[in-house]
């Protein structure tokens, strides 16, 4: 493994992470959006008190990932930015949306009327946010954004429209965000302080663990005609078997965790899932950053820059993992959010 | 709209927005965390109250600057893939810092949100502390990145490509210690001025209210100093700029000429299809002592470079006046409440001070705003000065406008939304029940503990 491969790696990581944590919290934005039933007041603030203190820190490992990107891949930044940059700026307009609306929600003190429209805000942008991500991953694991950069043909639409706008990469942005939603309802289960509200959480969980499956049965399937090269790794590749089988031991464990009520089983359980399916695509697509031509060692930036890149990484993970396990610590440990009212 | 404008708009838009936040983000902790020190010592209910305030605004705006923070990593990628291919690997480094002292910072700004019942009074203010110096930090690095763009070093050019790169020497420009020092002080100044103004103002109709009182106290502690030290870095940046950024100078001064014992104009037109500034006051050799400390020195005229390499000079000159006058301004009202305090003298009731303090309200950050217009718009034609024309930078992408346009209007409705959540949220003082305990005789002290908790 070169040192390119093991930042290539690390900018993956750093994208697991978000995924499994602000991920979460878009999933949880869209529970908002569709909580119903005779609770939906109390899981509405459920929701806001569970991410309330984390979605900051958890927002930040996608500017982490970005900024690695561009640090240690310039060439794969500039062609993201220039062939995806429609669904990208969809993207941005989300999470300043979705963002904005959570603390106007949270911090706005006002009447019930406001505050319901920037709890909508905040909903829907959380749902359409990581369509839009996963057709960026879609369009990346087509090979869309590949051949030197010119998209899937000539003009404005085969350039900047049609390599994200296609079949296989909205069922890529349906899976995110079922997978989003799987994790969001599974990790409310653990928040919930009331039983009744513990059992509308796992109805969701098993709902969406469900959905996940189908989710992934539909990409897979469109994934042979847009993306082989993911497909075949995904079948044929010599690590293709054992992880599946670990993901599906996951997704299994993750699905009786649920019904028997182990909730913070399930939470991991649930994270290394998605992490499994995460690094599925990542390794089918190895050693291409941007298939099907551009290589991590193509886009990698001269050595001197990775070497650096890797010091500031291990020097900012020693003021990091502290700092994250402390917040973790002082709001997801075995006094969830939801217990203690804040101002 | 030509797309190279569109994008350089879109940019402008979004740099010109964040920065505001940016700014109450380095600034705002530490503000926040001395109202909850004092509180911690003193145990007067007002300064928990007057913490607990300004951790929600910081909350608010915080949240927003990320966000915005968030738009603009993207759009180096989005507007600017050429810059970003040739640059990525050499000012990756002070990004990928500041990146980790945000995530400091956002993990410590969530402790200290909601934390207040759960860690110890201690550990609270830790986390106040930490906030406070991890933003400060995220800013520094940021300009540090800036700064390579103004005065790029650590690289070798080879054919329009960089070889030899050191991305240590690329964060150590020339730029990057005067940029780093005006623009830190410049959010102390910017935000302790804003916030010190908004109070000022509302103790103008009421002056024995205690609140108000406490807040410009605070709000003066941070923003006055600073404001005071910024002339001084303002001269080690026009230093800098003389030797190293030499056009950036002269379209600022409005020099057409290169000359020994350059005059500094104040104020005027710059004229520059006739190469002249009209209706400028011209104090002789100033420019030189100023840039030099030399009366006699030779200052580099826009003449120095062909015409199509001239930045914007009416744009730049304005702005660069502004930022001057502004700051100048500041300086005069913090030296001025300086003294007053010194003499003891009691601020809220000098009518003439609060007058002179409200009217800096927005001064700081019209300020900042035109102090960057100065840097960038200074450069241009340059993304990285001397080395990359911004228009080789743009993307190929078609149709610019529309995204222009449509961030922009995104902007101004969250821009009006924070404005009025604001208001609602932090300047209003306490509602009438809790409002009369705060009142106390102008010289009393009060004594005894407050309650804690609200």
């Amino acid at each position: 493994m070169t040192l390119a491969d093991l930042l290539a790696g690390i900018v993956f990581l750093a994208l697991n992470a978000y995924a499994v944590l602000a991920g979460a919290d878009f999933g949880a934005g869209v529970w908002g959006l569709l909580s119903a039933g005779p609770r939906k007041r109390r899981q509405r603030e459920l929701i806001a008190e569970a991410i309330g203190p984390v979605w900051e820190a958890n927002h930040v490992w996608l500017i982490l990932a970005v900024v690695l990107l561009f640090t240690c891949f310039p060439p794969a930044f500039a062609r993201l930015g220039t062939l995806l940059h429609i669904p990208l700026s969809l993207v941005l307009i989300g999470i300043v949306l979705r963002g904005s609306a959570f603390t106007f929600w949270r911090y706005g003190g006002a009447e019930d009327e406001e505050l319901r429209h920037w709890g909508v805000t905040f909903a829907i942008a959380s749902l359409v946010t990581p369509l839009l991500l996963g057709t960026t991953v879609g369009a990346i694991a087509s090979g869309a954004v590949g051949d030197a950069g010119r998209g899937t043909g000539d003009g404005f639409v085969g350039t900047y429209v049609r390599p994200w706008l296609n079949p296989f990469t909205l069922s890529v942005g349906l899976f995110a965000l079922v997978a989003f939603a799987f994790l969001a309802a599974v990790y409310l289960t653990l928040e919930a302080q009331e039983r009744e509200l513990r059992v509308d959480f796992r109805a969701r969980a098993l709902g969406t663990g469900v959905a996940l499956f189908g989710a992934a049965a539909l990409t897979l399937v469109l994934s042979g005609r847009y993306a082989p090269l993911v497909r075949n790794g995904l079948i044929f590749a010599r690590w293709a078997i054992p992880l599946h089988g670990l993901t599906a031991a996951a997704a299994i464990t993750a699905l009786a965790a649920l019904a028997r009520g182990a909730w913070r089983v399930a939470r991991i359980v649930a994270a290394i899932q998605v992490s499994l399916i995460l690094w599925g695509w990542g390794l089918s697509q190895y050693p291409y950053l941007l298939p099907p031509d551009l290589t991590i060692a193509d886009a990698a930036a001269p050595a001197v820059t990775l070497r650096l890149a890797l010091g500031a990484l291990i020097l900012g993970a020693l003021v990091l993992f502290p700092s994250l396990f402390y917040l973790f610590r002082v709001f997801k440990g075995s006094r969830p959010s939801s217990v203690v009212r804040h101002p | 709209m030509p797309d190279l404008l569109a994008a350089r708009s879109q940019m402008g838009v979004s740099l010109a927005f964040h920065i505001v936040f940016a700014v109450v983000g380095i600034a705002m902790p530490v503000m926040m965390v001395v109202a909850e020190r004092r509180w911690q010592v003193t145990g007067h209910a007002i300064y928990l109250d007057l913490a607990k305030r300004w951790a929600r605004g910081t909350a608010i705006l915080f949240a927003v600057g990320a966000v915005s923070g968030t738009v603009l990593s993207f759009e180096l990628g989005l507007l600017w893939p050429g810059f970003m291919r040739f640059a990525g690997s050499m000012i990756g480094m002070p990004f990928s810092l500041e990146g980790f002292a945000f995530f400091t910072e956002a993990i410590f700004l969530g402790v200290y949100l909601y934390g207040w019942d759960r860690i110890s009074p201690r550990a609270h203010l830790g986390a106040g502390v930490a906030v406070a110096a991890s933003g400060a930090a995220s800013g520094i690095f940021v300009v540090l990145a800036n700064a390579w763009m103004n005065a790029p070093t650590g690289f070798q050019l080879v054919d329009g490509r960089a070889v030899n790169i050191d991305p240590v020497a690329a964060m150590a420009s020339p730029a990057a210690f005067p940029q780093a020092l005006h623009m830190t002080l410049a959010a102390y100044a910017a935000t302790g001025f804003a916030v010190a103004g908004i109070h000022a103002f509302l103790l103008l109709k009421d002056p024995a209210n205690a609140f108000h009182r406490r807040a410009l106290e605070i709000a003066l502690i941070v923003g006055a100093p600073a404001a005071v030290l910024q002339p001084i870095s303002g001269d080690v940046a026009a230093r800098h700029l003389a030797r190293h950024q030499a056009v950036k100078l002269a379209a600022a001064e409005a020099l057409f000429r290169t000359q020994r014992g350059a005059p500094l104009s104040l104020g005027g037109w710059p004229d520059v299809a006739r190469r002249e500034t009209r209706f400028a006051l011209d104090i002789p050799r100033g420019l030189s002592l100023l840039a030099f400390h030399d009366p006699n020195a030779r200052v580099q005229g826009l003449d120095a470079v062909p015409p199509d390499e001239w930045p914007n000079v009416p744009a730049v000159h304005l702005a660069f006046q502004l930022m001057v006058a502004l700051g100048t301004y500041m300086a005069v009202v913090a030296v001025w409440a300086g003294w007053l305090a010194w003499r003891r003298t009691d601020l809220a009731h000098d009518r003439w001070l609060m007058r002179a303090v409200a009217l800096a309200t927005p001064m700081g950050f019209i300020a900042v705003e035109a102090g960057w217009m100065v840097t960038e718009l200074g450069r241009q034609p340059w993304v990285i000065y001397g080395v990359l024309k911004t228009r080789d930078a743009v993307t190929p992408m078609p149709g610019l406008v529309v995204p222009f346009l449509t961030f922009t209007l995104l902007y101004c409705f969250l821009g009006v939304i924070v404005v009025w959540l604001l208001y609602r949220q932090i300047v209003r003082s306490p509602g009438m029940p809790e409002w009369r305990k705060f009142y106390m005789p102008v010289e009393g002290r009060e004594t005894g503990k407050g309650k804690g908790e609200t």
